[in-house]
């Protein structure tokens, strides 16, 4: 099979081209070095960078709290498209345009910011001591962290998804005799349901690499709170380089297969929406 | 100024779009490409425009080889399915765009741009709307925008894309009268594609029947009605109202 | 939207809706009230010193310099991208896609470490580096590279989608009337993209401006010399000098409201262009 179908419109080489070169260069070669410079370095490395006990801690809270970030983005993010889809008050194109803010905030000020809020005498910290509920330095306060981050791309995810869900399709379901829990949990939800998947993942995959919000907040106790990417930076600042490749390996792979079953999802949530 | 196609073959991947065609336009006529789709008839005509190049054949265009030139150089005008009009100018801009990037040495002067843009305003009947972008014209509008933009340049050939395809059933019999009238003035070489019976041999001088990459028959409304050449044809045109045939005879003789 | 789209109770709607701008505001809202209270705890006078300081000035200088060369250079690249993947058919097209999404989907650290490993001290051109004397980690250079490489796929996204819903009818058309390719990209092509573009560069200004993970790791964390604002604003916090690590990330944050505002803008004008 040719590689490239004729066309009568100008440029395909030189563009096709400067695009090859720039990904390469500022993309897949510098990645390739983690990979290369992790497989120079051996196996037995590899294995005892992994399994070094600093290291499985923070994978423990990494996956963790990225797991209990992501499904309290799912119920929370659900309520909020939710009502941003179906109900009309007033202010509500700011909140919209609020959803994003995680989006647009750089990540160091929210770490800052959140840090601020759940210390001992923060603004919401000083509630919580007295419960006995610590955040700060704490798992919790990373899943905080995580929660806000995510949030986002769960209500991102699930907005559209709503907002095409055809009135008609609970209006039959009704003049059927179903009751309005049993039109949610039978009609709207089994729609939804790929779109909050694919919110979970794109918010995991996010909380996973996830830096800046998160290291203030975390305190960054060893063995307690401290969170993968950041062993990466110190086994950096500690010229231990092949350390540092093989946990970023972990994390690549990890990744890849995270964006791979997004991909799927996506595409299987795209069935439904297609007009019949 | 005729147009002539040889033996032209087109592959799309594995899917064979136009077999081995052959076929001769005369200058001054005006002629249909009928058949139903996947027939090969919109590749044929984009072949002749110079928009894709044919894998084995040849196109002569005014007695000239013109297969391996490109569609800017083939001097033709193309109007599209969907029109093609630039959203982002005015319906002026639009007809002045082929004038407006000629090469210095062959630009008009704005002034004379001016005129002929009004005259071709005039000519398509639309010369209040100017000033309008297409989002805000209406469908048959936007279709004679689209012809005076590719009579602007005076091309020797003229080639129209299911014209009037997008169009409602009434819009589209008003606009073939209308083009077949502005035919029988201006006198181009003129190829449409349709898949409308009545409409190719409502408008046409000659009708090429097209079916599967193949061209099954090619000649006038009446020939192609009274005596099919196979029974594809005989099949396609047998609900066609047989009065549209009469009423050619009677006004050409 | 004339009927109400919903057939919800009316309490079922108001609690929900309670609940949920709750969340919001605890979630979202808080966190950007808190750093606007805590710069100006201090005073109005102490926030505009933090300000003035010539290491503030110079970390605005620095990422104002990373926001001035990455956000071109991928404007260029989405363009480039753009052109050959919309409007062409080839075998790997969304093989290609897809590699561009890369960035995306790498942690912050590891986009910094790449150029660690290729160019840093042990890497790659580390030897050749130092025996001409240039420094690339450590330095500027690398906080522009790191920069360029999370920043990397907004500017093509963007204009993939809006190039793919536009077709190529109108190049072709230009084409036909005798346009040569400049003609046809500057009077056709652009104008049709315009606002994308402008979404994709303030999307990729607001990444550049913002992002602390990979250049803290390709920085010296030097100050006055390789801190951008998000580095400032983590020292000043580590030194304890709260207010001022609020009054920069202030600047920030109205920065990111800003470019809130814009994106909001500019998706409302792109969802006009888009067939």
């Amino acid at each position: 099979m040719t590689f490239k179908r004729q066309s009568i419109l100008p440029g395909f080489g030189p563009s096709f081209g400067y695009t090859v070169l720039y990904l390469s260069l500022i993309v897949l070669i510098p990645l390739s070095a983690v990979f290369l410079k992790s497989s120079t370095s051996g196996w037995t490395h590899f294995w005892q960078a992994i399994r070094s006990p600093d290291v499985v801690a923070a994978y423990r809270l990494s996956f963790g709290a990225s797991l209990a970030a992501g499904l309290i983005s799912v119920v929370l993010g659900f309520l909020i498209a939710w009502v941003l889809v179906r109900y009309h008050f007033p202010g509500k194109a700011l909140a919209d345009a609020l959803v994003d803010l995680p989006f647009a905030l750089p990540t160091a000020v929210a770490g800052i910011a959140l840090t601020t809020l759940y210390t001992d005498n923060g603004w919401l910290g000083r509630y919580l001591a007295p419960l006995g509920i610590k955040v700060a330095f704490t798992p919790l306060g990373v899943t905080i962290a995580l929660v806000f981050i995510g949030l986002p791309f769960v209500i991102r995810s699930v907005q559209p998804v709503l907002a095409d869900a055809d009135l008609e399709l609970e209006e039959a379901a009704s003049s059927l005799g179903a009751s309005r829990w049993q039109t949610f949990t039978r009609v709207i939800f089994p729609l939804v349901r790929p779109a909050l998947l694919t919110g979970f993942a794109l918010a995991f995959a996010r909380a996973l690499g996830e830096y800046g919000s998160v290291i203030f907040i975390a305190g960054n106790l060893p063995m307690k709170t401290e969170i993968v990417p950041l062993l990466i930076v110190t086994k950096l600042e500690q010229y231990d380089y092949s350390g540092a490749t093989a946990l970023a390996v972990v994390m690549l792979v990890t990744s890849f297969l995270l964006l791979l079953g997004i991909n799927v999802l996506q595409r299987r949530s795209r069935r439904f929406t297609e007009p019949a | 100024m005729s147009i002539e196609v040889q033996h032209v073959r087109k592959v799309f991947g594995t899917h064979e779009a136009l077999k081995d065609v052959s076929l001769r336009i005369e200058s001054g006529e005006l002629m249909a490409l009928l058949g139903p789709s996947g027939s090969g008839k919109t590749t044929l005509l984009r072949i002749i425009a110079g928009l894709d190049l044919p894998d084995s054949g040849t196109i002569r265009l005014h007695d000239e080889d013109a297969t391996r030139s490109t569609a800017r150089d083939r001097q033709v005008g193309f109007v599209f399915q969907h029109y093609a009009l630039f959203r982002h100018m005015t319906v002026f801009e639009n007809i002045a765009f082929g004038l407006r990037v000629r090469p210095k040495s062959t630009r008009p002067t704005e002034r004379d741009i001016v005129l002929r843009v009004y005259e071709l305003l005039k000519l398509i009947q639309l010369d209040w709307l100017g000033d309008r972008y297409p989002s805000q014209l209406s469908g048959g509008q936007r279709q004679r925008v689209a012809l005076a933009r590719a009579l602007a340049v005076e091309p020797r050939v003229l080639l129209l894309d299911e014209p009037f395809g997008a169009l409602d059933a009434k819009v589209r019999r008003e606009l073939r009268q209308w083009l077949r009238r502005l035919h029988d003035d201006l006198h181009i070489a003129s190829v449409f594609v349709t898949h409308d019976q009545e409409e190719a041999l409502e408008v046409a001088d000659r009708v090429a029947i097209l079916s599967d990459g193949n061209i099954e028959q090619v000649g006038t409304p009446e020939e192609v009605c009274r005596r099919p050449a196979n029974a594809f044809v005989e099949e396609f045109l047998r609900d066609v109202n047989p009065r549209i045939v009469n009423q050619r005879r009677v006004t050409a003789e | 939207m004339s009927r109400p789209r919903t057939s919800d109770l009316v309490w079922v709607r108001w609690t929900l809706t309670g609940l949920a701008l709750a969340a919001l505001a605890l979630i979202i809202v808080l966190p950007l009230a808190a750093v606007f209270v805590q710069a100006f705890e201090k005073g109005w006078r102490a926030y505009r010193e933090t300000i003035a300081q010539p290491e503030t000035v110079s970390a605005i200088e620095l990422s104002l310099l990373a926001v001035g060369i990455s956000v071109p250079l991928n404007l260029l690249f989405g363009l480039a991208a753009a052109w050959a993947i919309t409007k062409f058919q080839f075998t790997g097209k969304n093989v290609l896609t897809t590699l561009i999404d890369i960035p995306f989907g790498v942690s912050p650290v590891i986009s910094g470490l790449v150029y660690v490993l290729v160019f840093g001290a042990q890497g790659w051109f580390g030897p050749w580096l130092s025996a001409h004397d240039i420094q690339v980690i450590f330095a500027v250079p690398g906080i522009i590279l790191a920069t360029t490489f999370v920043t990397f796929p907004f500017v093509a996204r963007e204009l993939i989608a809006l190039m793919e819903s536009q077709g190529t009818e109108e190049e072709e058309a230009a084409l036909v009337l005798g346009a040569n390719a400049w003609q046809m990209f500057f009077r056709v092509t652009l104008p049709n993209i315009k606002w994308g573009v402008l979404y994709g560069a303030v999307l990729c200004t607001a990444r550049a401006l913002g992002e602390f993970g990979a250049v803290s790791v390709v920085s010296g964390h030097i100050r006055g010399q390789t801190n951008t604002l998000p580095l400032h604003v983590e020292i000043l916090y580590n030194e304890y000098n709260y207010a001022g690590a609020f009054a920069v990330a202030s600047l920030l944050s109205v920065l990111a409201v800003i470019t809130l505002a814009l994106k909001k803008l500019l998706e409302w004008k792109t969802s006009q262009e888009r067939i």
